[in-house]
């Protein structure tokens, strides 16, 4: 390679898109690491703190599309409270600053305003996509600045953001002028939708590819966007009525009979399921269905519509399908590769008996032989099953598995789950991430320091009897990148026993465990290049206090590895070592 | 390790103890289960001192079960709605509802009642129609007292009492 010119080398990485790759890549030598610089197109980010703007933009001064990550996991459960961090302000103004050339923004839990998006909006001619996941701080009216001034969007994707719905005319700002939208994700807005100005946008956007309505989009005006768009991969469905009268329903279905592309469908957020049927033409060609979000479709009808569904990869589904629903997946579809299984029951109604349970995942094991993704929540489980199913699926990449119920045994037995996960681990060994639930003793943790070697990411909650089992993930697991760990009894020594390992390590998150301030202090002490955060919700009374006492436990410490120091954004309750 | 079950009966239920009933339960459990953990004691701290009796249930625990926020704000929540005397019950979704009003209102329109004035010294005055609504701990409210975020995440049935059968709060009226 060293008699090729850098144009050729150059061109040669441009076959390379992976992001590990090109870190890699750029350390073989001092010639590589610049050529790949100038060339880096796509940067991943998956913790924001962990570098800063600047020395971003400087290294990679070409770059067009940026992936930022902000909060941790447990942000998402309400464990980490507001104004925590995150704000993406900063990276959009040192961008808009050093005219680099974005094209694309990809965010994930990450406080977002309305004014970072007009900026956004205003600062990149070539401005083409905009990703948001699980974000908050904005508005319609940012949604507004994006569709009025950038004139080559192509793609606004808002997956599960809590986003203040102004009713305003956001809709309406898109210029007459824009033709290039391939994909329109608004299915989070809670309000109501201009659906006129929507239909005009779907009709002037023969590029469009993926559609995805909120809740006030019904059922007349469906048919009309899908005979506006037969072209479409990907449909999220809005509201469904309870009856829709005979003529809606046949020219529905006259719409549906065209999208002969459709391989994606979501959404079904208010349903009827008199009007499923509408949709059983197009099942055969789905490859993707997620009705997680769909209640009120019981499991019988659920049943029909993924009886016809042979072609399924990917399913997200409520646990209202039950034992029974999961055994005709098992039957049917025989292409899948992820399933995932919400509980339909959060708010603790305790007579549900539709949830699923041991039974559907063996099933599922047993007749889905591509499974390699699976979240499953679940009422009970058994070591017995757990064996099962890992040895009919050794391919788990992602298993992850969550009991309602805290500390629940094998219900079977009585016993703790350690051999079933421990039997997980052993089997899948390609296995990346991980999290487990019920009762759980340390053994189990030996088992996943011995195994899992591959493992990147493990969850934990409510497991463990002593330091031992945190000892056994961290001197085991060696390409572990983030640990999570809420209620389980890991202090101190587990903490400081390595403390060079979270240096190899995107972060680490610990809550309601039994660290110390003593032991986070000394942490923090050997260590320059982590950051040691303390969140203490109730932390104005400690503050006042003038002993510390180092032996009080922690409420929530997280800590990340990181080149650019403390941050100076963080609110008065988190406290940086 | 599993409950000593006789008959179905829980005998822990009916052992005599000190503290409060439940708590003591969960933490032997916790002790047959492995010597060292103490972690759990914290959030049943945390319960003893918010509520009485009950154990903590899976819903009453912070960030649990692991779903993400805005889906547990989208689920649905059915509520089961009976009225004195009407001769089938009805669902709602409490989510569908922002306060107070919106909710009365829904009540007024599906079982074509009026309920009556609502104040905090005397309950629902005016119609002879009162709104309960029984919590996670199987207790009968009234509703409007708490804030209503707080009752929505705790109403499991709502109960509209006619007249008679909905005794004053005061007993100087009786």
């Amino acid at each position: 390679m060293n008699y090729f010119p850098d144009e050729v080398i150059e061109h040669v990485f441009d076959f390379i898109a992976s992001h590990r790759d090109r870190n890699s890549i750029s350390l073989v030598c001092k010639s590589w690491h610049k050529i790949e610089r100038f060339s880096r197109k796509q940067v991943f980010i998956g913790n924001c703190y962990a570098i800063n703007p600047e020395r971003l933009i400087g290294r990679f001064p070409c770059l067009k599309s940026l992936t930022l990550k902000g909060k941790p996991h447990f942000a998402d459960f309400n464990l980490v409270p507001y104004e925590w961090g995150g704000f993406v302000l900063p990276w959009i103004e040192a961008l808009a600053r050093s005219r680099v050339g974005l094209e694309e923004l990809r965010l994930k839990r990450m406080v977002v305003t309305d004014e970072s998006l007009e900026l956004l909006s205003r600062s990149f001619a070539n401005f083409k996509s905009l990703v948001l996941v699980s974000c908050e701080g904005f508005t319609t009216d940012g949604l507004a600045s994006i569709a009025a001034n950038c004139r080559h969007l192509r793609e606004l994707d808002l997956q599960e953001n809590e986003i203040d719905d102004h009713r305003g005319q956001w809709l309406n700002c898109f210029p007459d002028s824009c033709t290039t939208l391939t994909s329109l994700n608004f299915a989070c807005l809670k309000g109501e939708t201009n659906v006129a100005a929507l239909e005009r946008l779907v009709a002037r956007s023969p590029n469009l590819k993926s559609l995805k309505l909120n809740r006030a989009v019904p059922l007349e005006a469906l048919a009309r966007l899908m005979s506006c768009a037969p072209q479409l991969l990907d449909l999220g469905v809005g509201s469904y009525e309870n009856e829709p009268d005979p003529e809606s329903f046949t020219k529905l279905m006259a719409a549906i009979k065209k999208c002969t592309s459709l391989r994606s469908l979501s959404g079904f957020l208010e349903v009827a399921p008199l009007c499923l049927p509408a949709f059983y033409p197009i099942c055969q060609n789905l490859i993707s269905l997620n009705l997680s979000y769909a209640a009120e479709i019981q499991g019988n009808h659920l049943i029909k519509l993924i009886q016809l569904c042979k072609r399924l990869q990917r399913l997200w589904i409520l646990d209202s399908i039950g034992d029974k629903g999961l055994v005709v997946v098992a039957d049917t579809c025989k292409e899948l590769q992820e399933l995932r299984v919400f509980p339909s029951d959060i708010h603790g109604e305790e007579d549900n008996n539709a949830a699923v349970t041991e039974v559907g995942l063996v099933a599922i094991s047993a007749g889905c032989p591509k499974l390699h993704s699976i979240l499953y929540f679940c009422k009970q489980m058994t070591n017995a099953a757990l064996i099962t199913v890992a040895r009919n699926c050794p391919n788990f990449i992602r298993f992850r598995l969550c009991i309602l119920e805290p500390h629940k045994p094998d219900h079977i037995t009585s016993q703790s789950l350690d051999e079933g996960f421990g039997a997980i681990v052993q089997a899948c060994k390609g296995l990346r991430r991980l999290s487990v639930s019920g009762l759980l003793n340390d053994q189990v943790f030996l088992y996943i320091g011995m195994y899992a070697e591959q493992l990147e990411m493990l969850s934990i909650a409510f497991a463990g009897d002593t330091d031992k089992g945190m000892l056994y993930v961290l001197n085991g697991c060696k390409k572990l990148r983030k640990l999570e760990i809420r209620d389980s009894p890991f202090g101190n020594a587990a903490l400081l026993a390595d403390v060079h390992k979270y240096e190899t390590m995107r972060s680490l998150w610990m809550s309601s465990c039994e660290v110390t301030l003593g032991g986070c202090k000394r942490l923090a002490q050997n260590s320059p290049r982590l950051n040691v955060e303390i969140i203490n919700e109730n932390e104005n009374n400690r503050m006042e206090r003038n002993e510390e006492d180092e032996r009080e436990k922690v409420d929530k410490l997280y800590l990340y590895r990181t080149v650019v120091g403390t941050r100076k954004d963080a609110p008065p309750y988190v406290r940086i070592l | 390790m599993a409950y000593e079950k006789v008959n179905e009966l829980n005998l822990k239920d009916t052992e005599l103890c000190l503290g409060l009933p439940g708590r003591t339960e969960e933490i032997k459990q916790e002790q047959e289960v492995s010597c060292v953990r103490s972690n759990n004691k914290r959030q049943f701290e945390e319960t003893l001192d918010d509520e009485e009796s009950t154990p903590p249930t899976k819903t009453q625990i912070v960030g649990w079960p692991p779903v993400r926020s805005y889906r547990k704000n989208n689920s649905v929540s059915y509520v089961k709605v009976s009225m004195d005397g009407a001769p089938y019950l009805r669902k709602i979704d409490l989510k569908t509802y922002k306060n107070y009003p919106e909710l009365l209102k829904a009540l007024e329109n599906m079982f074509k009642f009026t309920v009556g004035e609502y104040s905090e010294r005397e309950g629902y005055k005016g119609s002879g129609f009162v709104p309960t609504y029984e919590d996670k701990d199987g207790d009968w409210m009234l509703v409007g007292d708490v804030p209503w975020d707080m009752f929505s995440s705790s109403c499991k049935r709502l109960r509209i009492m006619k007249g008679s059968d909905a005794p004053a709060l005061d007993s100087s009226s009786l």
